[in-house]
């Protein structure tokens, strides 16, 4: 293979199409107030996103955005859209502008930085040639399972995974000490038998 | 200028998400609006690096026809048992093992030289890890939006200012009896 060869016309339509449904709901989601629909819309972007990652080989990606992404996230969202408030208010004219601004100038300097970056689906792009390629040929023989991203998340990279179990810990432990095992509740319900009594 | 524009088409439109996700987390005041503008911000960056990883006329980095068998009879073994938990049958699990065990005779090649072309693993592996954090991050800003929200009464960032202000005011005016307001 000796450089880009131009990409596949039908990925190349699946990249449009998906891209450009996340960008209406990306939109959409901007310019609602109903939290319900903001909610359900981030579930449906996870979902079209995970679509994404299996047209582009990201299969094991796929399936985590999907159970992950649109699944437990959408939960978490909607449980917390229930104990809070289930309208946004529309924003004041000043909150409009200025964030246009400075989120318009990121973006050049973004796409001034994709410049020189490697054409996509390149094969001798440095992000696809040295650590990824080895890790592709030394698979078969030193651990012997199929699944690349399976050897390399479970024993490759075995420590990574330990440190994001460890995050997934600390991030549970907190969850509780800021919303506890329902004591708060039994707390709230004590105040208002003592209010009645006194 | 066209191929240089389909190159790198993608990018832009990765881009364009994250300036959307960007934009809600800078304009809106309500927090879980902004939690999920941060959320599509996180997973705008999840698709760039997943772009990155392709490979033209690439597949997903899972071995498989020659690629998967050959390296020992043990190893063509395991192979065939994972591709059975893959859904292919029995008869062809039990041709692949009887395969990998006449392979390992005479193949000592190591992976070198595949049949097929795979996509790079890495980004994956990293991305996966993202993914997970990124809903214990979510996880823990909701917790801390639904305290807020007992303490307040509120989840709009602008009233939440309004309130410490007039606490603080109440406060000074506390301390310092006599004084004028100070705003």
């Amino acid at each position: 293979m000796t450089g880009y060869e131009g990409a596949d016309l039908a990925i190349a339509l699946i990249n449009v199409v998906l891209l450009g449904l996340l960008f209406v709901i990306g939109v959409a989601i901007a310019r609602m107030r109903s939290l319900f629909a903001i909610v359900m819309l981030s579930g449906v972007y996870s979902l079209i996103s995970a679509t994404w990652f299996v047209a582009l080989d990201a299969v094991d990606v796929a399936f985590t955005e999907a159970a992950v992404g649109a699944g437990i996230s959408t939960a978490l969202l909607l449980g917390a859209m229930l104990l809070t408030s289930r309208t946004a208010k529309p924003e004041p004219r000043a909150m409009h502008i200025v964030p246009l601004l400075a989120v318009i100038a990121v973006g050049c300097m973004l796409v001034y930085a994709t410049i020189d970056l490697p054409a996509f689906g390149d094969p001798n792009s440095p992000a696809n040639t040295y650590v990824g390629t080895d890790y592709l040929h030394r698979t078969p023989e030193d651990i012997g399972v199929p699944n690349i991203v399976t050897a390399v998340l479970a024993s490759y990279r075995g420590f990574d995974t330990l440190g994001e179990t460890g995050v997934v810990f600390a991030a549970a432990l907190s969850v509780i000490l800021l919303l506890g095992f329902g004591e708060r509740s039994l707390s709230a319900s004590l105040r208002n038998k003592n209010k009645k009594k006194g | 200028m066209v191929e240089f524009i389909l190159e790198r088409g993608n990018y832009w439109a990765i881009i364009g998400l994250m300036m959307i996700g960007l934009y809600i987390l800078f304009s809106s005041t309500n927090y879980i609006k902004r939690l999920v503008g941060l959320s599509i911000f996180q997973t705008s960056i999840i698709l760039f690096y997943i772009s990155l990883s392709r490979i033209d006329g690439g597949t997903a980095p899972i071995l498989f026809g020659k690629d998967a068998k050959g390296h020992g009879g043990e190893h063509g073994a395991e192979a065939a048992g994972a591709a059975a938990a893959h859904g292919v049958d029995e008869v062809h699990e039990a041709a692949n093992v009887a395969q990998g065990a006449s392979d390992a005779a005479h193949s000592a090649a190591s992976g070198q030289g595949f049949e097929h072309i795979y996509s790079n693993p890495l980004p994956h592996v990293l991305m996966l890890t993202a993914i997970v954090v990124g809903v214990a991050t979510l996880a823990v800003g909701l917790a801390i939006v639904v305290r807020i929200r007992e303490a307040y009464g509120t989840i709009e960032s602008d009233e939440i200012r309004e309130m410490d202000l007039e606490v603080a005011l109440a406060e000074y005016a506390e301390d310092h009896p006599g004084e004028a307001d100070p705003a």
